[in-house]
């Protein structure tokens, strides 16, 4: 029987094809004792299609909680008991945000809502924070601020907005255990608006939310599918008062065996440490999971969550000769 | 007379406790509850730091 990470060294690493769903699950069903050889053929991978740099990225919340949308993992959802409470970030706040995460050396600064889709409000409130922040700071900006409609794509385009963040979150099969108010296609058409309209995509996802691994291939098949330039991978972290409070963490070695595989589904696209990785995987994992096909990092805290200082992670980095991806403003 | 303070990730009272789960967790979220008066406390969470505002006590940092 061919092994698949021989077909993978040809098919990948060699022509730059990446693996279909089901070749993915053959690799998420790798034994244990083969996960070293799955990492270091996804780093070779990575290596030749994306090179050593890395794009480092912060986030933040522009509007928090108080969301008419019931995703299960989501703190920010206003239909479950969440401690969090609903804030808005005002503009002077948001460029020294963005300042903050230009001076980390990040190249990226994504602005957030938790919401259904911009309303007049927050369409506003991002027109004049891109607009602040353009003046005051030297640093690409993204947005995610949900589903959107085509003027508001055509919108966010004209304002300059280099990346649209829009997750898919889940496998396709997947996502009505996950999501009720809103179907996976309207994500969907969301991501092609932006795709069609010249904004870069960034979509991705969270592991652990009682996916299956054919689920896990599944989504890693749909990904490619999109063609995303970055694909932001999150590990769940269970928040209280959420319907996946309870939810265990994904197991270390799954952990890196998802990045592993989703990296040779995805030879091209930036692959993103986003959320959960402290927990999940630990220090000794974060390196792994960086010599294992991830090529780009949010540093810092997330959006209603604190991550790990930003100088440990540009300090792995140095150690690990990646060097951090400059800035070129190419929109 | 005994003043009751509260665990500022669960909003219970700190003699209800053990909170050895929540202080672990706090090394990874900001606080949520005020812990003087266990308001849910207005939280904004930045790149690299956060604020923690209650409506009574006044505003915490970190």
């Amino acid at each position: 029987m061919t092994d698949i990470l021989d077909v993978a060294r040809r098919q990948v690493l060699d022509e730059g094809r990446g693996l279909s769903a089901s070749q993915v699950l053959d690799c998420l069903n790798l034994p244990d004792d083969r996960l070293k050889d799955l990492l270091a053929l996804a780093h070779d991978v990575r290596m030749r299609w994306c090179g050593p740099e890395v794009e480092v990225e912060g986030i933040v919340s522009l509007k928090t909680g108080g969301c008419p949308e019931d995703c299960h993992f989501c703190s920010q959802s206003g239909t479950f008991q969440s401690p969090v409470r609903s804030v808005w970030l005002n503009i002077p706040e948001l460029v020294e945000a963005a300042k903050e995460t230009a001076k980390t050396g990040a190249t990226e600064f994504c602005i957030v809502a938790a919401v259904r889709g911009p309303d007049e409000r927050l369409m506003k409130q991002v027109r004049e924070g891109v607009a602040a922040i353009n003046a005051a700071v030297d640093i690409n900006i993204a947005c995610s601020l949900g589903m959107l409609t085509q003027e508001q794509v055509d919108e966010l385009a004209a304002m300059g907005v280099h990346r649209y963040n829009h997750n898919l979150e889940t496998a396709r099969s997947h996502f009505p255990n996950v999501v009720t108010t809103h179907s996976w296609e309207e994500r969907w058409d969301t991501l092609r608006m932006v795709k069609d309209a010249g904004m870069e995509v960034c979509c991705g996802g969270i592991i652990g939310m009682g996916e299956t691994r054919e689920q896990r291939a599944e989504f890693a098949g749909q990904l490619a599918e999109l063609e995303p330039d970055e694909v932001p991978l999150n590990f769940l972290t269970p928040r209280p008062g959420t319907p996946f409070a309870d939810r265990p963490l994904v197991e270390g070695a799954e952990a890196l065996k998802t990045i592993g595989a989703f990296r040779l589904a995805l030879p091209r696209t930036i692959l993103r440490y986003a959320g959960g990785r402290e927990l999940t995987l630990g220090d000794f994992g974060t390196r792994e999971g960086m010599l294992g096909g991830i090529n780009a990092v949010i540093v810092g805290n997330y959006l209603t969550t604190l991550g790990r200082p930003a100088e440990q992670d540009l300090e792995l980095l140095t150690e690990l000769e990646m060097p951090i991806k400059a800035l070129s403003k190419t929109l | 007379m005994e003043t009751t303070t509260y665990c500022d990730r669960c909003g219970r009272p700190d003699a209800d406790g053990p909170h050895d789960a929540c202080r672990a967790a706090r090394a990874m979220e900001p606080p949520r509850y005020c812990p003087a008066c266990r308001r849910r406390m207005i939280v904004q969470v930045t790149p690299l730091g956060w604020t923690a505002r209650c409506s009574e006590h006044g505003e915490t940092r970190g």
